[in-house]
């Protein structure tokens, strides 16, 4: 049981971490195109902003599923109902 | 834990995130309408969901009415104001992304924006509000937040999978849409030597494309409900810190606007643009 618990434990934080350091790097990256892109033309901005919270948003997509996933086995883990079903 | 204690007693901070993130349920278990014993029971209706979004939208189809019944073209009101940039807005957006011809792309988009919209709204209530006020009423599980279900995003999502496949077949034929499946991205050679290999070319594109198709759908409401429930558990495990909760639930309420705003209007363009490719002629 402790295995499963700590084991599960391991997996959220990895869902987690690995989720926003992608995150994290792919924001970066787009970020920073964009802060490039408005400094060469100043009148695109407001459209490129536009088109920016688009592809955030797309990112966030994948991450805060892992984060879902990652907070349901943090609350309501069923390995431990299986298990405690199995004993 | 530090000022909690309202739900009849001392409990634990884990009794008190599950009882916020529990459902008020109904379902039928041997043939009785029963309450909230509905584990694993797949015929069961999360009632908070359906009363809340049904609620919201008939609060949105009211509010956008009376708007358009009483619109005045020389004096108007803040509220018609506000419908007019949301209206535009979404016009806007339809008309630079659609690239068919539709009347049913803008209305569903602003239906869809200003829904998904007000259901997100719900999560910046504060988290104790409305569940004390239900207890009073003799509710005890009361999940305010509808896009924090995945019943009500999938069956979001199922529904603009379902329009996704009538405009395909509708603008390219059902042979159209089968070909669409088969025949992309690779096309299967069609004379000489190369036929053999055609059937397998075809399973291949077969398999790509319809991971891709479903993709459309199953990202859709993940996302929505992914955001949503994330945001929602923090906001009861900010609830949880007793007097320290004030200046978090601030920070993080703000950042959340963004996100609500963000979301709706994502799942908005994408079934735009998703409706879209549907309807491209070649």
């Amino acid at each position: 049981m402790e295995t499963v618990i700590g084991l599960t434990a391991i997996a959220v934080a990895i869902l987690i971490g690995l989720g926003a350091l992608g995150v994290g790097i792919g924001m970066g990256l787009l970020g920073g195109r964009f802060l490039e892109g408005a400094a060469r033309q100043p009148e695109l901005a407001p459209m490129l902003q536009t088109k920016m919270f688009l592809v955030v948003a797309l990112l966030d997509a994948v991450a805060m599923i892992g984060v879902g996933i990652a907070l349901y086995f943090a609350f309501a883990n069923p390995f431990i109902g299986q298990l405690q079903n199995a004993l | 834990m530090a000022s909690e204690g309202a739900h009849g007693g001392p409990q634990s901070s884990g009794d008190y995130i599950q009882h916020h993130l529990q459902n008020l349920q109904v379902c039928k278990a041997d043939g009785e309408w029963v309450w909230n014993h509905c584990a694993g029971n797949p015929m069961t209706i999360n009632v908070d969901s359906m009363f809340f979004s049904i609620v919201l939208g008939l609060v949105f189809v009211w509010m956008f009415g009376s708007v358009a019944r009483r619109s005045s073209v020389g004096k108007p009101g803040k509220l018609q104001a506000f419908v007019e940039i949301i209206i535009d807005f979404i016009d806007t957006s339809v008309k630079d992304t659609f690239h068919g011809k539709s009347r049913l792309i803008a209305p569903l988009a602003l239906t869809i924006f200003v829904w998904v919209f007000f259901m997100n709204l719900m999560d910046l209530i504060p988290v104790d509000w409305l569940p004390k006020v239900g207890a009073l009423l003799g509710v005890p599980y009361l999940k305010v937040v509808p896009t924090t279900d995945v019943n009500i995003t999938f069956g979001m999502s199922i529904a603009v999978f379902f329009l996704i496949i009538f405009y395909t077949v509708k603008n390219k034929g059902f042979g159209g849409f089968i070909a669409e499946l088969t025949l992309h991205p690779i096309a299967p050679p069609t004379k000489g030597a190369g036929l053999i290999a055609a059937p397998f070319i075809i399973a291949f594109n077969f398999v790509l494309e319809s991971v891709s198709l479903l993709a459309k759908p199953l990202s859709l409401s993940l996302r929505l409900f992914g955001n949503m429930f994330a945001g929602e558990l923090i906001f009861i495990l900010i609830a949880i810190l007793g007097i320290w909760q004030l200046p978090l639930h601030f920070a993080w309420a703000v950042f959340h606007v963004l996100i609500v705003t963000l979301q709706a209007f994502i799942f908005m363009m994408l079934t735009v643009v998703y409706l879209s490719l549907a309807s491209e002629e070649h």
